[in-house]
């Protein structure tokens, strides 16, 4: 029976299937033991599985990344927590040169199955440096795979993905979609790696986006469908691996697409889906790709300086406009 | 373990290196290699006292890691060759290589990376109740990144099995170690984790074996890591090319009359030295087969490069 229950608790039910499931699987990271995790992911956890299965580590991101790696090398399941994704960078070492390389680089002998869960994106207040939206870093790395749910439900089905996956998975979750509740289906079966999915159906144009994009994007499209234009959206869910044939097969109904991300415009990933339609669905485009982003610059902490930065529905709005003008 | 035992084993190294260098030399090694020429005690001494389940990780001058923990010898040469019948199909050659059959961890490119992957393998020795431990070798530049502090300190208050072995073989790549730091040992840094640190001659390898002993059975006791720092000197420069202008003249001559295997043929009398001269023979011929094996392999067929990406 599908439960409601808010995005961050949907973490706390996978993870403690995870747990439950294999006794190789080990959690670890900052303050997430007796703690219960800084925004409550692993409430409850340390009590139930004790400290050989989750365990409280030192502020040094490298250090347990790489421990991450080597025992999931060697036998263990470990999903390693890092609190803000903007500190995955003083760890991108292991990330990059280490964790994603690893089945690669033996030739398959060795492998990495691993979980790197974090949360990402902007909230009122928050600096430049527990703000930012950073998943391209990863997609842009051969060997690690990247999930960005955008629902309760796709948190708890997603991460069990992750963790059940035998490839390095970085899951980066959205903070500010935390507190939002929806039917979460504890007992479906796993899902497999992958996948995008339509979440409105439309005729008129495609917004595709990801992780807190994807509730912006359906209002936007429920705004424009006052006025008589329906605009199907697609969750692209994982970047890697890719499922673009979800966004052609839209594209192919619509003739018109926007790509929306809270990452920073530049080298974003919504650059390779506008790549990637150019390239494949070229002949079924209308108009051209508009790209809703933040701009180019750091994040902001004061609210009115953010509202200036951050994608709302109002700019997805625009963007669907001018493709249709 | 006798004297012989031990010559018998640093030579296989020696030689596999000295091999890999003219091998290099007549353009069958693509990219630079990093040898351990005069560093063959610490592996050969630590060898003595892992046992088959312990994990082993290394740096790029790893190849006597490797070969110390029983790694195949004609897959070593196939892997630095470029050839199909590769440790890692091609994918790693000489700065990282790994072998997961000999629970060869690896080795690293990135100075001081491997040495929290080695903290994750005692994780798992911790985590199955083994007894297993994990072994880490860095040379003395690494003791710099942040890598090694966070995954010492990591490793301490886990009280995980690691035992991390500093070769210190002078110079940090180019650089001599000295210059680099303020300790008079690296291993004086032991204090600062809270767990026990010893300076040793890395070139006996029986002192080695000692202070690996003691190490270890801490470890598999489950009271925590250690830091072994094994003093030795490099007979050879940082990598293939390097000319060692850096280096004091007559350096590299003195250290030859100090280094492992001329220690053992010093001390030998006439029998030993007879012996050692048929190890020598051996050796060379063991050395010529595997690399004649690595020969007859193909190189990788293009066609499967994206393999080995995913699961």
């Amino acid at each position: 029976m599908p439960e409601s229950l808010r995005y961050i608790q949907a973490v706390n039910h996978a993870l403690a299937w995870a747990l439950d499931s294999r006794d190789d699987t080990v959690y670890f990271g900052e303050d997430v033991a007796l703690p219960g995790g800084p925004f409550g992911a692993t409430k409850g956890l340390h009590k139930r599985f004790g400290d050989r299965r989750i365990f409280d580590t030192p502020i040094s991101e490298t250090g347990f990344l790489g421990m991450a790696l080597g025992s999931a090398m060697t036998g263990l399941r470990p999903i390693a927590e890092i609190m803000y994704a903007d500190f995955a960078f003083v760890a991108m070492g292991q990330i990059v040169n280490q964790i994603a390389n690893t089945r690669y680089s033996s030739g398959g002998r060795w492998t990495a199955p691993l979980v790197i869960r974090m949360q990402q994106g902007y909230s009122p207040g928050a600096c430049a440096q527990h703000s930012q939206s950073i998943e391209a870093y990863f997609a842009h790395t051969p060997g690690l795979r990247v999930a960005l749910p955008s629902n309760p439900d796709d948190a708890y089905q997603m991460l069990r993905t992750a963790v059940t996956s035998d490839d390095p998975v970085v899951v980066a979750e959205a903070r500010m979609l935390y507190p939002t509740r929806g039917e979460v289906r504890l007992d479906a079966p796993v899902e497999p790696v992958g996948g995008a999915k339509v979440v409105r159906a439309g005729t008129d144009a495609t917004v595709v986006a990801w992780s807190r994009l994807v509730p912006v994007a359906v209002d936007a499209a429920n705004q424009l469908a006052a006025e008589g234009i329906e605009v199907e959206v697609v969750d692209l869910r994982w970047l890697n691996p890719l499922d673009f044939d979800t966004v052609a097969a839209s594209v192919g109904r619509t003739g018109r697409l926007v790509v929306a991300h809270e990452a920073n415009l530049t080298g974003g990933f919504g650059a390779e889906i506008a790549a990637r339609a150019a390239d494949e669905c070229f002949a079924d485009l209308r108009a051209p790709v508009r790209r809703v982003a933040a701009p180019d610059v750091p994040m902001p902490a004061a609210p009115s300086l953010q509202a200036a930065v951050v994608p709302e529905a109002a700019a997805v709005v625009d963007a669907v406009r001018r493709t249709l003008a | 373990m006798g004297l012989a035992d031990d010559y018998r084993s640093m030579a296989r190294i020696r030689r596999f290196e000295e091999r890999l260098m003219t091998l290099k030399d007549e353009g069958e090694v693509p990219g630079s290699i990093h040898l351990c020429n005069g560093q063959e005690a610490i592996p050969v001494g630590a060898a003595r006292v892992l046992r088959d389940g312990d994990y082993v990780s290394a740096t790029y001058r790893g190849h006597g890691w490797a070969l110390a923990r029983g790694v195949d010898m004609a897959a070593l040469f196939a892997e630095i060759m470029g050839r199909d019948s590769a440790l890692c199909g091609g994918r790693a050659a000489s700065p990282y290589l790994s072998d997961v059959s000999r629970r060869f961890v690896g080795e690293n490119s990135i100075v001081g990376a491997g040495v929290p992957v080695a903290t994750g393998a005692a994780l798992t020795a911790r985590h199955q109740g083994t007894g297993d431990v994990s072994v880490a070798s860095i040379g003395d530049g690494a003791m710099n990144q942040g890598n090694v502090h966070e995954a010492l300190n990591l490793a301490a208050v886990l009280d995980l099995p690691l035992i991390l072995v500093v070769e210190n073989n002078v110079y940090s790549e180019m650089s001599r170690i000295d210059d680099m730091v303020r300790v008079k040992q690296l291993a004086e840094r032991a204090a600062g984790y809270g767990i026990p640190g010893t300076v040793v001659d890395g070139n006996d390898p029986d002192a080695v074996a000692a202070a690996m002993a003691t190490a270890v059975e801490r470890a598999r006791a489950g009271a925590g890591p250690s830091i072994v720092e094994a003093m030795t000197e490099r007979l050879v420069g940082h990598y293939s090319g390097d000319a060692q202008h850096y280096r004091p003249a007559g350096e590299i001559a003195d250290a030859r009359t100090r280094e492992p295997l001329v220690r053992i043929r010093n001390a030998a009398d006439a029998a030993l030295t007879a012996t050692l001269d048929a190890i020598d023979a051996e050796v060379a011929a063991e050395v010529e087969a595997a690399v004649a094996a690595a020969r007859a392999t193909a190189v990788p067929d293009p066609a499967t490069v994206k393999e080995h990406l995913y699961a």
